[in-house]
């Protein structure tokens, strides 16, 4: 993984992606806003289909073939997720909706349950919301102390602080594997094992992570790890949260109903084992396959192909973008520590503005503060502009950015 | 790719008529969009004719895109003079047409913040009054 070379062959990666290939407002379109949601390659779209023609049933609950072929499909869709992130067994996966519901299960179901008034809680100042409010929240509740490990200049966390921060009393520790905004790639071990030695637990929030580059929870022994599955050529509606299996057993469930129960009578619930405690009624199993399929299809291209064809992107992008006047970097510039995640802002345009006369350009960017305002506090602006890449997107794509940009700067005099 | 940012729109945004504070408002309000951070603060100052109150001057200051600070600036060149009931029955339609460019659905947002922040503003002062 050393070079910039581009490893996949985007023009096969893109025939499986038809919803790349049409126009917008009569420009091809270049669409460059995977961080914020991916595109679904044809295998999965046809692997949920199957599903529906061919084995739906509910899981769970029929004796008969077809509800069985759909829990055996779920089943092994959690094997084939639990495989992809090094986790030692399907048990330690647990389906929620998305990255955020998996947070929020954690916030009420372990850090309500176990941490007490007085105990310290911490975040970083580059978090996404989904990893920010259900932590204010909670300390707000609870009387809990909520610190923040500040970022550096250059938009690393700054490691000299964690020492500071990190005391006794400090019992959760939750980061971003990879900043949604920064694109800083945090090396997770270092925290995690200063964190392991006062005692705290701790959460990535691999978000931005998992879609991107080889993830082993078991060589980071992080505690918990939870990301969506639309960020990673899987449907919407489907997230993951991992956790040491002695930790979700430990824990009481989050919502309750059918499914988590083993048994009910009138004297009230037992739960059921994990994962299924935690995955209170009709799960949606069938996009828990799709997200299976979109594993394969990640898996066969190879995760470190697949971050090294981002690095090579995210290199070319910094190198073009810092060609334009006025355009400013936001977050490091080195692509090696940098994921597929391209901030900038340009001097005298206000984000939406650009996002606008890009789009008319067919060349789709996201601007505004990207659910991360106290870090857009932190860097005194008020929004930003972000290209952001995956596996289908090309140098061309950059160079259809860069375009367009110079367009938008003509068009607004700048 | 021009079509959005027509000559009278950046004219606007470049030189914003009614831009600045005033000295003694009968009333201020300030709102900002959350999603964009545009902050739009309307400073306005009545007066009383013919036994109605009418916006006798008005100032914003804010920080946003050129669609919001823009049709602020139209907004308060329109408003001007005008009584205030009528003000705060402005059709948001009127706000676009003045803009005169068609705008998507997230950027309509944008283009309505500062008759947003003055709706409000003159509901606020109506109630104090009360
Ligand atoms: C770093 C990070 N964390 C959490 C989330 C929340 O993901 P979701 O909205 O799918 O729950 C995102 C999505 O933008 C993200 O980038």
């Amino acid at each position: 993984m050393m070079g910039n070379e581009f490893m996949l062959d985007i023009a096969r990666i893109r025939a499986d992606f038809p919803i790349l290939n049409q126009s917008v407002n009569g420009k091809p379109l270049v669409f460059l806003d995977s961080a914020a949601s991916s595109q679904k390659p044809l295998p999965v779209l046809q692997a949920m289909e199957e599903v529906y023609r061919y084995a739906y049933a509910n899981v769970h609950r029929g004796v008969y073939r077809l509800s069985e072929l759909a829990t055996e499909r779920y089943d092994q869709a959690r094997a084939k997720i639990a495989r992809f992130i090094g986790a030692p067994e399907p048990e330690c996966i647990v389906f929620t909706r998305n990255a955020t519901e998996a947070l929020n299960l954690l916030a009420y179901a372990y850090a309500r349950h176990f941490l007490k008034p007085g105990d310290e809680l911490l975040i970083t100042e580059l978090e996404h919301h989904a990893n920010f409010v259900p932590w204010q929240v909670l300390a707000r509740e609870r009387d809990i102390v909520l610190k923040f490990i500040p970022i550096t200049a250059e938009g690393v966390l700054s490691l000299d602080a964690l020492e500071a921060l990190l005391t006794e009393r400090t019992r959760l520790v939750s980061f971003a594997h990879v900043s949604n905004v920064l694109g800083t790639i945090t090396d997770p071990a270092p925290i995690i094992q200063r964190a392991h030695q006062v005692g705290a637990r701790v959460i990535v929030d691999a978000s931005q992570s998992v879609p991107h580059m080889p993830v082993n929870v078991m060589e980071m022994d992080c505690d918990f790890l939870v990301f969506s599955g639309h960020k990673m050529l899987g449907p919407t509606g489907i997230g993951v949260l991992y956790g040491k299996r002695d930790l979700l057993e430990a824990m009481p469930p989050f919502l309750t109903g059918g499914d988590m129960i083993s048994m009910v009578d009138f004297d009230g619930p037992q739960w059921n084992d994990v994962p299924l405690k935690f995955e209170a009624g009709t799960p949606a199993f069938v996009e828990a396959i799709g997200l299976g399929a979109a594993v394969d299809y990640l898996s066969a291209l190879g995760m470190p192909a697949v971050r090294q064809h981002e690095q090579a992107m995210t290199a070319y992008a910094l190198e073009r973008l810092s060609e334009v006047n006025g355009v400013r970097i936001i977050g490091p510039t080195d692509s090696r520590i940098r994921g597929g995640v391209v901030t900038f802002t340009l001097d005298r345009v206000h984000p939406h503005d650009l996002a606008t006369l890009l789009d008319a350009e067919g060349v789709a960017i996201r601007a505004g503060h990207h659910c991360a305002q106290p870090l857009h506090i932190r860097l005194g602006l008020n929004a930003t502009a972000r290209a952001s890449f995956y596996i289908y997107n090309e140098p061309a794509d950059v160079d259809a950015l860069v375009e367009a940009l110079y367009k938008a700067k003509l068009a607004l005099r700048r | 790719m021009q079509d959005l940012y027509r000559e009278h729109i950046l004219d606007h945004y470049e030189n914003p008529r009614y831009h600045g504070t005033l000295a003694q408002p009968d009333f201020t309000h300030e709102e900002s969009n959350p999603l964009c951070g545009d902050r739009i603060r309307i400073d306005v100052k009545l007066c009383h004719k013919d036994g109605r109150d009418v916006i006798a001057n008005a100032a914003f200051t804010g920080e946003g895109c050129i669609i919001s600070q823009a049709a602020t600036s139209m907004l308060l060149e329109d408003v001007v003079n005008k009584p205030v009931d009528e003000v705060e029955q402005t059709d948001p339609q009127h706000v676009l047409d003045l803009l005169g460019v068609p705008l998507s659905a997230a950027r309509v947002k944008c283009a309505l913040l500062g008759l947003k922040v003055l709706k409000t503003g003159i509901k606020r002062w109506k109630l104090s009054r009360q």
